[in-house]
């Protein structure tokens, strides 16, 4: 986002992009993401406002569908609508979700496509030369033609049942025939979310190098990804990681959650956010009741401004320090994903040594209240807030 | 306070006059933008070149019916976190204004290259910076990264330059 009108906004500015609603896109000042038209034109929904922190929004659609080509001069218009109309008497206000939602998503639109009409697009539009240029960056690698179907590998998966669990919910499809994407869950039980030592950097590392086309991506989400690994290698990935302790097969589980680093280690925090990722993942740890919960992101954030993206978990936790001790609130329903939504808070904080137990009803009552196969979210979203209040405050 | 333009330190042949002051037989004069609204009928009739003095809060449609006649338009950078000047000046640039642009206020060497690329031409600069500062800052970046800003004939930016076999370091490449 290097841009001359940008360089005294005040404030900074998130950006991301995707072509899949996993880079929670709605939740950062702007969102970009590429799709199709019904020409099969390439273009992108852009979305303005978003942010988490102190003051949660998801972000607006101000285009469903932008060219390729025009990204450049459309966000500089957009850019420009925030620059000249953004607040600048409080450091906290002067954020575009401020003005998108001070001024009204309608028009803001209108503005910024007023800026983006008056002034010649062409001189900041990308140039296809440019464009071919960068885009020979992401070439893919130089996959093999395999079958989709790998029997070596459909063989560990029946005779290693360990295999078997970590591979139902680590791996995730790739786009070509016989090959998988592994996720590395950095989450495992007791340990501190998103950590890896220097020795289990350089099993990845080497891992990815020999395994992935030497790629490895870190994930928001704070686990590692290797991107690229063929069906017929994934087992001795599998073996590699699990030798040394990166074999947990809680990926997208109630353990493999999102912390912050919190008052251990953060001069910001308020409350600690590790203790508390660490004694919910040893609680469900047993791998039969963390698979029957299923699906479901548990995130803290050990202060206001929410680096752990407590908004959007679908349980989120966000420590507080009330009068010296350590508080958490629970928000429920949040998601990053393309039906984003920021969570909401069910009732009064709870102290540091009940947070577990407080998960483990809030669980407990999805358990009871689902249908057949429905996700947490899913459930929450059809029920809302009510069984789940009733579960903690009832008694007490 | 020294007025830069082109990389010298030149004589301002401009005369402020507040709102209040009676024109006189100036050459050259810039008002506020208020005054240019309240006064314009007896402005138009100024024999000599007129100007006009925004704020920070001024947007370009305020000033539009006016800027054909505008031989100076002077736009203020009141904190260095204050950058809404950078885009008024691309408006009014890319909208045809092609006379004098001129940068007052609390304005840094480390600006001046990016003030230049959005359409400044001169700038009344802080007196605790030399003349060696700025013309130091107008050289400190050969090339431009950012396309389509206003530039002078035989100024270059990466986009470009990329294409004409320039790399601007090792790279890996894809």
């Amino acid at each position: 986002m290097a841009c001359v009108q940008l360089g005294d906004v005040t404030r900074r500015i998130t950006a991301l992009h995707d072509v899949v609603p996993r880079a929670a896109v709605k939740v950062h000042d702007i969102g970009m993401r590429l799709h199709r038209n019904d020409k099969g034109e390439a273009g992108w929904e852009v979305m303005v406002g978003g942010g988490q922190g102190r003051t949660p929004m998801i972000a607006v659609t101000v285009r469903e569908f932008l060219p390729e080509k025009e990204l450049i001069p459309y966000l500089e218009a957009i850019m420009r609508v925030y620059n000249l109309y953004g607040r600048r008497d409080n450091k906290y206000k002067a954020r575009i979700k401020i003005l998108v939602h001070e001024i009204g998503a309608e028009k803001f639109r209108s503005e910024v496509e007023a800026e983006y009409a008056r002034h010649p697009q062409q001189q900041t539009q990308v140039e296809e030369r440019e464009l071919s240029r960068i885009t020979a960056y992401f070439a893919d690698p130089k996959f093999e033609k395999l079958s989709r179907f790998n029997p070596a590998f459909e063989d560990a998966r029946r005779g290693n049942a360990a295999f078997a669990r970590w591979a139902k919910n680590n791996l995730a499809t790739h786009k070509r025939d016989g090959y998988a994407i592994v996720n590395i869950s950095l989450k495992a039980p007791g340990e501190i979310p998103g950590d890896a030592t220097g020795e289990q950097m350089r099993v990845m590392a080497d891992l990815a190098e020999r395994y992935s086309h030497d790629e490895l991506r870190v994930s928001h989400a704070q686990n590692i990804v290797l991107p690229h690994v063929k069906l017929s290698d994934v087992f001795a990935v599998w073996q590699a990681l699990s030798e040394h302790g990166l074999g947990a097969a809680n990926y997208g589980l109630a353990g493999d959650i999102i912390a912050c680093p919190g008052l251990d280690y953060c001069s910001l925090a308020t409350a600690r956010s590790i203790p508390i990722a660490q004694a919910i993942s040893r609680r469900f740890a047993d791998f039969d009741r963390e698979q029957d919960i299923g699906n479901i992101k548990i995130n803290i954030s050990g202060c206001i401004n929410a680096c752990g993206h407590h908004h959007v978990g679908h349980i989120g936790i966000l420590g507080l320090d009330k009068a010296g001790e350590e508080y958490y609130q629970i928000t429920l329903g949040g998601s990053s994903s393309e039906n984003a939504a920021i969570g909401t808070i069910l009732g009064p904080g709870f102290a540091f040594e009940d947070v577990p137990d407080v998960i483990e009803k809030i669980l407990a009552t999805y358990l009871k209240t689902r249908h057949a196969g429905e996700e947490f979210l899913a459930t929450y979203r059809r029920v809302g807030a009510k069984p789940f209040k009733e579960a903690l405050y009832a008694a007490a | 306070m020294p007025l830069l333009k082109n990389n010298s330190f030149v004589a301002d042949e401009w005369v402020h006059l507040d709102d209040e002051t009676p024109v006189a037989d100036q050459q050259r004069l810039t008002v506020s933008v208020e005054r240019l609204v309240r006064d314009w009928d007896d402005l138009v009739r100024f024999p000599g070149l007129l100007g006009v003095r925004l704020t920070n809060t001024s947007r370009e449609h305020d000033l539009t019916p006016y800027v054909p006649q505008l031989a100076l338009i002077a736009l203020p950078f009141p904190a260095y976190t204050d950058g809404r000047s950078y885009s008024l000046a691309r408006q009014l640039r890319l909208d045809g204004y092609q006379s004098e642009l001129r940068a007052t206020g609390n304005i840094l060497p480390d600006q001046l290259q990016f003030m230049l690329q959005v359409g400044f031409d001169t700038f009344e600069v802080p007196e605790r910076f030399g003349l060696e500062a700025w013309q130091k800052a107008s050289r400190q970046m050969s090339l431009a990264y950012q396309r389509g800003l206003f530039r002078k004939a035989g100024e270059r930016e990466v986009w470009s330059e990329r294409h004409q076999g320039f790399t601007p370091c090792r790279d890996r490449g894809p």
